[in-house]
């Protein structure tokens, strides 16, 4: 292959190095307003009046909107397909505050400053209401109920609990099957609450056009859901919309919400003029969507010779004020995370509660962290209790080219889903490799005698979009010099989807990757895609731009086997030519002047792709760590990440994917945890106190990519994003539990949280 | 007030209003190099040299640059040392949404021109430690470092 698989220059890269004005608030509008956002002191009340009399005296502030100013429509801001696999629980402002931080009223200002000085000016009646921040509390207690609307839609027991979703799922019989098992292991654990933290923050710039359209540019995932969401929300057609999506500084999930959009649209709309809404730090870290924390207990049952029999699972999960993903993130906690080891029987249940805490939502690995953190440790506990070797009893046990993923028919988007075979798998060939860099089975000598070191593993499995429901679209379209446009409503968030599907297309055209200019994510020029979710981009939105341009290859053979009087399929499309047979040829160029000018056509083609597979992406994650038993520090000194994603379309941005995920699964492992009072007040809202990896941070990684082809994805590709957030977590702290004995039930495995553990230990 | 300084070699003047810092002063003037991200001091997005020297933006009040050099991106677009971090930058995969890119590469190249404040040798324990007040969340900081470390390997090649 010419351009796919090698490392060409990412397509915006030197743009951005440059500090172009491409993200969304490079860029302003003549009268722009800025709009600001009350939130609420309360973790649950109601809001009985809000008097902007006082606000509105300030010169320069323009308006001041709450619940009685906007129509009261249900809706879910988690942005998927539809419909939505989440509650319709979410007003755009509504008559109840149900966490600290909740929106009660919006203003808009010609100065930021004037909006912030207005927030001051404000007077809000409250009814304040007993509230629940503890999600065992909330999961017993119905006196209190966080929801109460009259009319819900797609809350699992509204009006009688605060269970916002549940799912019960067993394969086999798991109780029977652990009466004959040698030895059940049991064990709870406990995730934290943690947040993306793309540096660029939510923004939005809204305005209504000369013919009345609003334009909505904006740092989102998900252009297409966005519109439709908008729509439904703002009662106006779709066509009155159009969003662009600019350079997104990052979104990790987060940036797959609603969360600032249908406030500048409002208000777009009822002033006239353009409004700008951007998120504080503080805001993002209160008012945006966190990883849900969760309590998973696990049972497993093996038999003497390591066979896992049966596992089981209970998930308790606390969604925070709203719904949104609060199905499908728990579900993929099991879905996407017990097929790693397909026993005969498998029990999944999960409760996930509304409280009076902030939102819980989309996050890089999407529920994965979680569960693969629970079965990861939990595996190394099932081996130290059964006297076996940790990485015997994973080789035994793992899934293997050819099985079924015994869960997938019973689990899939919120409903049932479809039966997923593996088809590609490097997993062996990951482990063995990733064995091999961190020196399993060789302990290295620490440095000092209150040091000990460890090693530990962690295997993970994701999937390559969602089965039968992510699909997207591509147009690929020859210009006279033979270039090519390509449109496609895939969404680059600076993962680097517009390169790589660059690539694509240059491949399948036979043309250098310079030729392709590519438009994504303007719903008014690019054909659809649910966006940047789900590892989907390179497998699903791939299979799109492939198709479409292998199309355009077609029609060039089309017209070209006539004048050259050979068949089409003799035509080779290789090294920006068009070669036939008898030393016929013409260059990329020559061969677009043609289909223009002689056979007056237009070669183009727009083709749709969906997936009713989501292959597994593999990782073997491997950490070596040193721990101070004086001061519980735990250093992580090496980590070392074995992937198979397939064929690596662009190899070093498939590392850097993993390098950063391998970042971000540190946080969680030891220092990222979004700590809350007894009333769901944020206590750290700020990176100075909520800490993420700075470079001093991070380890020395090392990334091996182990190539497979998998049959169902372009040019043999899966996904990559997410599979490598997986398994830091579990690696490092099943390391500390090699290092000093002890066992973090709990993360993150702070100094202090390790030092404690010591002390008990030796107690 | 109104405040009178040098912003990428050109006199400036620009009215700006007490407590306004630096960060929203450059960008209400167009200057979008430089990021917002955190607007405490934390992240290094809005990186800009303050008379040679690398510092916040947003920690740092407009009126205090009265009378001084403050540069950005902007104004180092045509400068060699500048064109070589971001190539190599670009060619190792360090750009992946670019947003933290232009602070980040104002550190670096405060570092590689001024050399380490303690003396000696940029390797790789000082590009880190340069780097630590730019928080990066896509990349894990391995490629952006590969790369710092490509530009002071090649500046030691004797010509």
């Amino acid at each position: 292959m010419k351009v796919v698989g090698k490392n060409v220059t990412k397509i915006d890269a030197f743009k951005l190095a440059r500090g172009e004005p491409v993200f969304t608030d490079d860029f302003t509008r003549d009268g722009m307003l800025y709009a600001k956002v009350l939130r609420s002191p309360h973790p649950h009340a109601r809001i009985l009046n809000v008097d902007a009399g006082a606000a509105l005296k300030l010169e320069g502030v323009v308006d001041v909107i709450w619940h009685r100013d906007v129509k009261p429509i249900p809706h879910t801001r988690a942005g998927q397909s539809y419909p939505e696999p989440s509650p319709y629980d979410t007003l755009i402002l509504g008559p109840k505050a149900r966490f600290i931080g909740d929106r009660v009223a919006v203003v808009v200002a010609e100065s930021v400053a004037l909006a912030e000085a207005a927030l001051d000016k404000i007077v809000v009646e409250y009814e304040e209401l007993p509230a629940l921040t503890d999600m065992d509390e909330a999961f017993t207690n119905s006196e209190i109920l966080i929801h109460e609307e009259p009319d819900p839609q797609g809350i699992s027991e509204a009006g009688k609990t605060n269970i916002a979703a549940r799912i019960d799922k067993e394969v086999g019989d798991v109780d029977a099957a652990l009466k004959t098992c040698d030895l059940v292991v049991t064990r709870d654990y406990h995730l934290p609450r943690v947040q993306a933290s793309h540096i660029e923050p939510h923004i939005s710039i809204a305005w209504v056009d000369e013919d009345q359209r609003l334009i909505v540019r904006t740092s989102t995932q998900v252009p297409f859901h966005l519109r439709r969401m908008l729509a439904q929300i703002l009662e106006i057609p779709e066509a009155r919309i159009r969003v662009i999506k600019p350079r997104v500084g990052g979104g990790f999930g987060d940036k797959q919400e609603l969360v600032v959009e249908d406030l500048v649209g409002v208000l777009a709309l009822r002033t006239g003029r353009p409004v700008r809404l951007e998120f504080t730090r503080e805001e993002e870290l209160i008012a945006a969507r966190y990883r849900h924390p969760q309590r998973i207990t696990m049972t497993t049952g093996v038999m003497k010779d390591g066979t896992i029999v049966a596992n089981r699972m209970y998930v308790l999960a606390d969604t925070g004020a709203y719904g949104s993903h609060a199905l499908t993130v728990q579900g993929n906690t099991g879905q996407k995370v017990l097929p790693m080891y397909p026993a005969a029987n498998i029990h999944f249940k999960m409760d996930c509660v509304y409280t009076n805490n902030p939102i819980s939502g989309a996050f890089r690995g999407y529920g994965a962290p979680q569960g693969c953190f629970a079965l990861e440790c939990h595996i190394d506990e099932v081996a130290r209790e059964l006297g076996m070797d940790r990485l015997e009893l994973r080789l035994k046990n793992h899934i293997k080219l050819g099985d079924t993923d015994p869960l997938s028919a019973k689990l899939g988007e919120g409903k049932e889903g479809l039966v997923r075979v593996v088809n590609s798998t490097g997993l062996d060939k990951a482990i063995e490799l990733g064995c091999e860099a961190i020196g399993w089975g060789h302990e290295k000598e620490p440095s000092a005698t209150h040091l000990k070191r460890g090693l530990g593993m962690a295997l993970a499995m994701q999937g390559s979009g969602i089965a039968g429901v992510d699909w997207g679209g591509a147009t690929v379209k020859l210009n006279d010099d033979g270039s090519v446009n390509l449109a496609v409503g895939a969404t680059d968030i600076g993962q680097g989807s517009d390169t790589v599907l660059a690539q694509m297309c240059a491949e399948e055209l036979g043309i250098p990757y310079d030729k392709v200019i590519i438009l994504s994510s303007d719903t008014d020029l690019t054909p659809f895609d649910v966006g940047a979710y789900a590892s989907s981009t390179t497998y699903i939105s791939g299979g799109a731009v492939v198709k479409a341009a292998a199309e355009v290859r077609g029609q060039l053979a089309g017209v070209l086997g006539p004048h050259w009087e050979c068949e089409p399929d003799a035509i080779v499309f290789a090294d920006g030519m068009a070669t036939g047979p008898a030393g016929k040829s013409m260059t990329m160029g020559e061969v677009a002047l043609f289909a223009l000018y002689q056979a007056m056509i237009q070669p183009m083609a727009t083709a749709s792709h969906m997936s009713n597979d989501s292959p597994p992406p593999f990782a073997a994650q491997f950490a070596e760590v040193e721990v101070d038993t004086e001061t519980g520090q735990v250093h992580v000194r090496r980590f070392v990440s074995a992937v198979d994603c397939g064929t690596p379309i662009h190899p070093i941005m498939v590392e850097g994917q993993i390098e950063g995920a391998v970042a971000q699964g540190l946080g969680y492992a030891l220092f990222e945890e979004v700590l809350l009072d007894r009333t769901g007040r944020v206590l750290n809202p700020n990176f100075l106190d909520y800490k993420i990896a700075s470079s001093l941070d991070v380890p020395d990684m090392v990334t091996i990519l182990v190539e497979t082809d998998e049959p169902t994805g372009p040019y043999g590709a899966k996904a990559a994003g997410e599979v490598p957030i997986d398994g830091p977590a579990p690696a490092i702290v099943n390391a500390i539990c090699d290092a000093v004995g002890v066992r973090m039930y709990r993360i993150p495995a702070t100094a202090e949280r390790v030092w404690r553990g010591l002390k008990e230990e030796t107690r | 007030m109104n405040i009178s300084f040098n912003l990428n070699g050109s006199a400036t003047n620009l009215e700006v209003a007490p407590g306004e810092s630096l960060l929203q002063a450059l960008r209400a003037s167009r200057v979008f190099s430089v990021k917002l991200g955190c607007e405490t001091g934390d992240c290094g997005s809005c990186t800009v040299l303050l008379d040679g020297q690398p510092v916040n933006s947003c920690m740092v009040v407009a009126a205090r640059v009265n009378g001084s050099h403050v540069t950005t991106m902007e104004g180092l677009l045509g400068d060699d040392l500048m064109i070589r971090l971001q190539t190599e930058l670009v060619e190792h995969g360090a750009v992946q949404c670019g947003y933290c890119i232009p602070g980040l590469l104002i550190s670096l190249y405060a570092l590689v021109k001024q050399g380490p404040s303690c003396g000696g040798e940029i390797d790789e324990e000082v590009i880190r430690h340069a780097l630590t007040g730019n928080l990066c969340r896509c990349t894990g900081y391995v490629k952006p470092v590969e790369a710092a470390r490509a530009v002071v390997a090649a500046m030691e090649v004797p010509k």
